[in-house]
């Protein structure tokens, strides 16, 4: 009994039950800090983890000694540690650089309410990526759910409201398909746990209800991960979440649901459906290129600048979605690295846009005209974050852009098309962020308005941190790109 | 009579597309999280019914009753979660629906929207 081998369930232990302490405690300073050191402990944890499992350690856990697969089992396997540590990261960076941020956004008395309820849904997303049983993984989704729409809803702005609503009917929905599909499987194959459905599977004579599960788990997750068109809900929840609330949000909670499909869709139905292979390229490719398209040429035109960054967020699900219905080992290494890749560009995007937030009313475009001439810091931080989005060499977005390209170009003429959509797609990049950038660089700022300040120097230096973190792994790729690929390979097993 | 056999399977099916109706295109939010209930609630009497075995009894073992049959009570714990679950996801979703109400003075969906373009 020693303390590597409780890491896993202490990895949701730790914010499941800092929870309620956090609620109950006053003032407010104090209830930030235990959610904080909560939050960086997960992410100690979660950085432990991932280095055990790069040496080739397995990380599991049996819930109660009962052995799986009748117990639930908790099991981190690579592709699990890179979540574990968007997730984690994500929580702690938000936290650290959103504490005065969430000061002017929540009311004082709610706000131990609040982190509890953030606590909770890092609990939820964390146990979703370590959990190894398809029921588990429903609960756990439900409750960062639960809590992502209590932490959306404490937007000041009132639209709010409506976006939780419909986040809250679509994503209910989702988790219900999700569980439909689970509920078949378990009556083919008498098991919920996730290695031993792979195996089970194989037995199963009658293989149409497995069909059926698998559709209804894909459109399901699909439709909690956003995937275009199902990514309705996403906008408007990121545009009026509070700005540290989107920070984390927009991280990590997609790319979970992503994680759960991809593990469900290779590792339990590719090796053991016939030809679902080609079904699931045929369905999520032309997708997958639309978003890259459509929600690109979107983010273009939008003039408010979260909901720009929210249809580039959409987009960019798109690029993750194109590596993975390739179906090779190339393919889905490039989108478990841009899994990694985006999460920190978009962390420090938005880090930058809670900075703006700070010192200026609106954060409509022409409400951040020159706003590079009193915050240069700020700005700086945010250009970094965008050259990362679009993927230019030295930033960790070009790392992933280029392995994506370069598992396309495997695909003979139709990976021609497909590297173009990704061009394009980048070029609509490059316009979206340039509006920002020429707005805040060369305009001037509206008549009459008071010069803003730079934003108080916590929050810049955690948004550094980020923008720097994108410039290092984008040197320094070895640590995404080992456990990406190890991941891939994982999910692959013994398909060709 | 297997169509006839599978009749708890059809009430499933009947009522989650009744409730998948109401959350889409019903405009009012109350009536949506009906719906939404609703569609919860098939869910759970799909599990319910594939755990009955015919004949089966609780799953007690007694003493004297050497191959007694009984129904899987896996499926009825999992349902018990997702009940925790639905009423959970229900009543946050009637929170909100008091505040849209509070701020918006309204629970249709169109007047919400109507209420929030700049005029």
């Amino acid at each position: 009994m020693n303390l590597t081998e409780q890491l896993v369930a202490l990895q949701i232990v730790v914010p499941l039950l800092s929870a309620p302490v956090v609620a109950l405690l006053r003032p407010r300073w104090l209830a930030w800090a235990a959610t904080t050191a909560a939050s960086a402990t997960a992410f100690a944890i979660a950085i432990a983890i991932a280095l055990g499992v790069r040496e080739g350690r397995a990380f599991g856990y049996q819930m109660g000694s009962w052995p799986a697969p009748y117990g639930i089992e908790l099991a981190v396997d690579p592709f699990s540690a890179v979540l574990l540590l968007i997730i984690t990261g994500a929580s702690t960076f938000a936290l650290l650089g959103g504490r005065l941020s969430v000061d002017t956004q929540i009311e004082q008395q709610r706000q131990p309410l609040f982190y509890a309820a953030w606590l909770l849904g890092l609990a939820g997303l964390a146990g979703i990526a370590a959990s190894a049983d398809a029921f588990n993984i429903f609960v756990f989704m439900e409750i960062s759910s639960l809590a992502s729409y209590v932490l959306i809803a404490g937007g000041p702005d009132r639209r709010a409201l409506p976006s939780v609503f419909k986040y809250l009917i679509m994503g209910t929905v989702g988790a219900t398909f999700y569980l439909i599909g689970v509920g078949l499987i378990y009556m083919m194959t008498g098991t919920l746990n996730l290695a031993d459905m792979e195996l089970r599977i194989h037995e199963v004579g009658d293989q149409s209800p497995i069909l059926v599960a698998a559709g209804f788990i894909t459109v399901g997750l699909a439709l909690k991960a956003a995937v275009f068109p199902l990514h309705a809900w996403l906008p408007n929840a990121y545009t009026y979440a509070p700005h540290a609330v989107t920070v984390f949000l927009a991280a990590c909670a997609t790319k979970v649901a992503l994680y759960i499909l991809l593990r469900f869709d290779f590792v339990v139905f590719q090796q053991n459906l016939i030809g679902h292979d080609v079904k699931f390229s045929y369905f999520l490719m032309p997708l997958a290129v639309l978003a890259i398209l459509v929600a690109s040429g979107m983010a273009a035109f939008e003039r408010n600048l979260k909901r720009l960054l929210a249809y580039s967020s959409v987009a960019q699900i798109g690029y993750i979605m194109l590596g993975a219905s390739l179906v090779n080992h190339a393919g889905l290494t490039a989108s478990i690295v841009h899994i990694f890749n985006h999460s920190l560009a978009k962390g420090t995007l938005f880090l930058a846009v809670a900075c703006l937030a700070m010192r200026l009313d609106s954060l409509r475009l022409d409400g951040i005209a020159g706003a590079a001439r009193n915050m240069p810091w700020t700005m700086a931080a945010f250009v970094v974050g965008g050259l990362s989005l679009i993927g230019i060499p030295g930033t960790a977005g070009f790392i992933s852009k280029w392995y994506l390209i370069a598992a396309v170009l495997g695909e003979g003429p139709l990976g021609f098309l497909l590297v173009a959509a990704i061009v394009i797609s980048s070029l609509l990049a490059v316009v979206y962020v340039w509006r920002v950038v020429e707005t805040a660089y060369f305009q001037s700022p509206p008549d009459g308005a008071v010069p803003a300040r730079e934003a108080p120097p916590e929050m810049l230096i955690l948004t550094w941190t980020a923008a720097l973190l994108n410039v290092y792994f984008g040197f320094a790729s070895d640590l995404p790109l080992s456990l990406s690929s190890a991941a891939s390979a994982l999910l692959m097993g013994h398909l060709p | 009579m297997e169509l006839l056999g599978h009749y708890n399977y059809w009430v499933f099916a009947v009522a989650l597309m009744i409730g998948f109706y109401a959350v889409i295109a019903r405009g009012n939010l109350i009536k949506k999280l009906l719906g939404l209930s609703i569609f919860q609630s098939a869910v759970f009497l799909m599990y319910i019914t594939m755990d009955k075995v015919e004949g089966g009894t609780a799953p007690i073992i007694q003493p004297g009753v050497p191959d007694q049959i009984y129904s899987n009570p896996l499926p009825q714990v999992l349902i018990l979660t997702a009940i925790v679950v639905g009423v959970s996801t229900t009543a946050l979703g009637l929170a909100v629906v008091v505040r849209i109400k509070e701020t918006y003075g309204s629970i249709e969906e169109h007047e919400i929207y109507e209420a929030d373009q700049p005029s």
